[in-house]
């Protein structure tokens, strides 16, 4: 797979149009390294000019800084924020909203100003500048529910982008009864990800799936790596992993190219 | 003799009035205990913001039912005032219905047109207390709405009703005078029938009663506001403008936070120089939140704007499956706990430390690790309260003041540090995924 680093590029004299933040889930996790790859073949597809930092990137503090360690969040803001400048880079894509929202809204006071957009907007700007184009394809007609990420949504008011994207792949497209700014959250921000849940009388993505599932989906679309993961353990919990699948916006794109 | 009842009124009305701007002016001191926050940028995006949120009452509308009979009694609340006026000057100048003469017509077209309102507000009220006492919507019913919350609800709605059928009665009655310098009444022609029999004297006595009972319950329920949820009324207001404008999820940057960072990074930077002129040499100031006073002004303004509704705790993913988290509960217990610390202040002339504090005495750290940031909460509130910042600024207080995350939390957190990354994969291993598949 064709992907260059920042480095490289800077070596080779060349100038990236758009940076692509991978992330950590996005880097790491086997089901989120999926996401990463159709995106990256979207972007070759398109003929986008895009590099990664590979082995220069850093978590973005995030899930520290909402864990209230406001501390470490700094520390690793201001060190990619030094990486970031060092190579010059303007505009940033990722397939991560707490990152899109980290980049975007805490950066630029710590001195990290860039345009910093998310996979969906950024697909969604390639769709309509025609270069790239859907084939009707493999999605034509099949029920599809949009899962808002809180990260992207209410954080940061984007829920048409991804919807637009969808809207491509001429599919049936239903909403849950919460959904856009009443959208219900998978249960992984907030640093919940990394651990269990306090006492309850149910998890968060089981009570989210239900939605989803509530609208006889053959594909429930995400478009953050840690709704996907909930979404695909509730689809598994409720035995349904069969009949409906969870995909990342990125996923369903590049599997109706022709 | 004949200024009685002018004297009385005015003794009255001042009465009233300072001892609401005393118990407003304690709010307004226990608000300012917070720490400073400057929300005084783009002037003309708050004043719309108050605008649409809290004159238009944009959110409320999120639920239709609720959103179209609260816009009836807020409305009304905001029409009649127009009748207090008449009311209050009337009782200072010792006149009857001052407005009718110089209005002619049309203040029989305005009077009708308030009556129409208080039915409206009436029906309004008593939907309101049939969702609370016999439905039990299940955000009124919630533990944190058990004792003096619930009786505080139910309280408004009845004297609202009250004050409505005062007014009605004072119509009622003039409407047999026999010099009536108002009417005939679109809504109160039929309740005159009831008061027919009675002769003259008896109904201005009655016209009296129901006069004085309207104008004193309005006065009392003003001096009601301040102990109650219902201050929104007010503080909807100020509340709004003075609201976040930045993106949602745009969480500040701790500024004491970014000047350490900048000298760890700094490899030029003297770890032992003299500090520098502008360092007062005072303690530096507590990391996060412990009590309220830790808290910045907003928050507490948004604890004495909320008015209960339980909007924000109905969507809360924690709540809704069961957790301890409510972020009403959160603006509840932060009003609370301010009222406690402005009595000791009270009784003490200072702050004296009574060894409690927001966090453990009134929230526990099960419900502030429950929270998943996903602002739902405040996306919910009609009048734009931001739980999350609360609890946010206490996980700051856990963490970084106690090193009191969570064992999971701490192994994420260790991670970051460690790998650049919340699990245990080594940095090298970043771009792995390009060869994969």
């Amino acid at each position: 797979m064709k992907v260059p680093t920042m480095a490289e590029m800077m070596a080779a004299g060349q100038k990236p149009e758009v940076l692509f933040w991978v992330g950590c889930a996005g880097s790491f996790d086997d089901r989120a390294k999926k996401i990463t790859r159709a995106f990256v073949q979207l972007l070759n597809k398109a003929g986008v000019s895009f590099a990664v930092l590979g082995t220069e990137e850093s978590c973005t503090g995030d899930p520290a800084k909402r864990a209230g360690n406001e501390f470490l969040f700094q520390m690793q803001a201001m060190m990619n924020i030094e990486v970031l400048n060092g190579y010059e880079v303007q505009s940033i894509v990722t397939t991560c909203p707490h990152c899109f929202n980290t980049l975007k809204n805490e950066y630029p006071e710590l001195g990290g100003k860039y345009e910093v957009m998310h996979h969906t907007q950024f697909l969604k700007k390639l769709l309509n500048d025609g270069r790239l184009k859907v084939e009707g394809g493999s999605y034509k007609g099949k029920r599809i529910t949009f899962h808002d990420p809180c990260y992207l949504g209410r954080a940061n008011d984007e829920y048409e982008a991804p919807r637009e994207v969808l809207s491509k792949l001429e599919a049936d497209l239903s909403e849950m009864k919460s959904c856009k700014q009443r959208g219900l959250c998978c249960g992984a921000g907030g640093a919940q990800m990394f651990k269990e849940a306090e006492k309850g009388d149910k998890e968060v993505n089981i009570e989210r799936t239900e939605q989803a599932l509530e609208t006889q989906p053959d594909v429930i679309a995400t478009g953050c790596p840690f709704c996907n993961t909930m979404m695909t353990d509730g689809v598994k919990i409720k035995e349904q992993s069969t009949k409906v699948k969870v995909y990342d916006v990125a996923e369903l794109l590049a599997d109706a190219q022709a | 003799m004949q200024y009685v009842d002018n004297i009385v009124f005015v003794a009255v009305l001042a009465l009233a009035i300072l001892w609401f701007s005393k118990q407003v002016g304690k709010i307004r001191r226990n608000i300012n205990l917070g720490r400073d926050i400057d929300r005084t940028d783009n002037k003309s995006a708050r004043w719309q913001t108050m605008l649409r949120v809290a004159f238009g009452q944009s959110k409320m509308q999120a639920r239709p039912i609720p959103g179209i009979l609260h816009f009836i009694v807020y409305a009304g609340f905001i029409l009649i005032n127009i009748e207090v006026l008449e009311i209050v000057l009337d009782g200072v100048l010792g006149t009857h219905r001052l407005f009718a003469e110089p209005l002619g017509g049309l203040y029989d077209v305005v009077i009708n047109f308030f009556e129409i309102l208080a039915v409206l507000v009436i029906t309004a009220c008593v939907v309101f207390l049939i969702r609370r006492n016999v439905i039990k919507v299940p955000r009124f019913t919630k533990p944190e709405m058990k004792g003096w919350a619930t009786r505080d609800g139910n309280n408004i709605l009845y004297i609202e009703i009250i004050l409505m059928l005062a007014l009605l009665t004072m119509n009622a009655t003039e409407a047999n005078f026999e010099h009536a310098v108002a009417g005939p009444f679109l809504i109160s022609q039929y309740l005159a029938p009831i008061f027919s029999g009675m002769s003259q004297d008896t109904l201005h006595i009655v016209e009296r009663f129901a006069w004085w009972f309207h104008i004193i319950g309005i006065l009392a329920f003003l001096n009601y506001l301040p102990i109650s949820k219902h201050f929104h009324i007010i503080l909807a207001f100020p509340n709004t403008w003075y609201s976040n404008l930045k993106a949602k999820g745009s969480f500040p940057n701790m500024e004491a936070v970014t000047k350490e960072v900048k000298m760890m990074l700094d490899p030029t930077a003297d770890p032992f120089a003299a500090p520098s002129a502008d360092d007062s040499g005072a303690a530096p100031e507590r990391f996060g939140a412990k009590d309220v006073t830790d808290l910045n002004w907003v928050n507490l303004m948004n604890a004495y704007s909320c008015t209960e509704c339980g909007r924000c705790t109905s969507e809360c993913p924690a709540n809704m499956t069961g957790k301890k988290l409510s972020p009403r509960k959160v603006m509840m217990d932060t009003r609370d706990r301010l009222e406690e610390v402005g009595k000791n202040i009270d009784l003490n002339g200072e702050f004296k430390d009574d060894g409690k504090s927001l966090l453990d005495d009134y929230i526990s750290r099960e419900e502030l690790w429950a929270c998943t940031s996903c602002n739902a909460c405040v996306q919910a509130c009609p009048v734009n309260i931001d739980p999350l910042s609360i609890i946010v600024q206490m996980r700051n207080f856990l963490v970084m003041e106690e090193s009191a995350a969570p064992q999971e939390l701490n192994l994420m957190m260790t991670n970051v540090e460690n790998n650049g990354a919340p699990w245990q994969f080594a940095q090298a291993d970043r771009l792995n995924w390009k060869d994969e598949a």
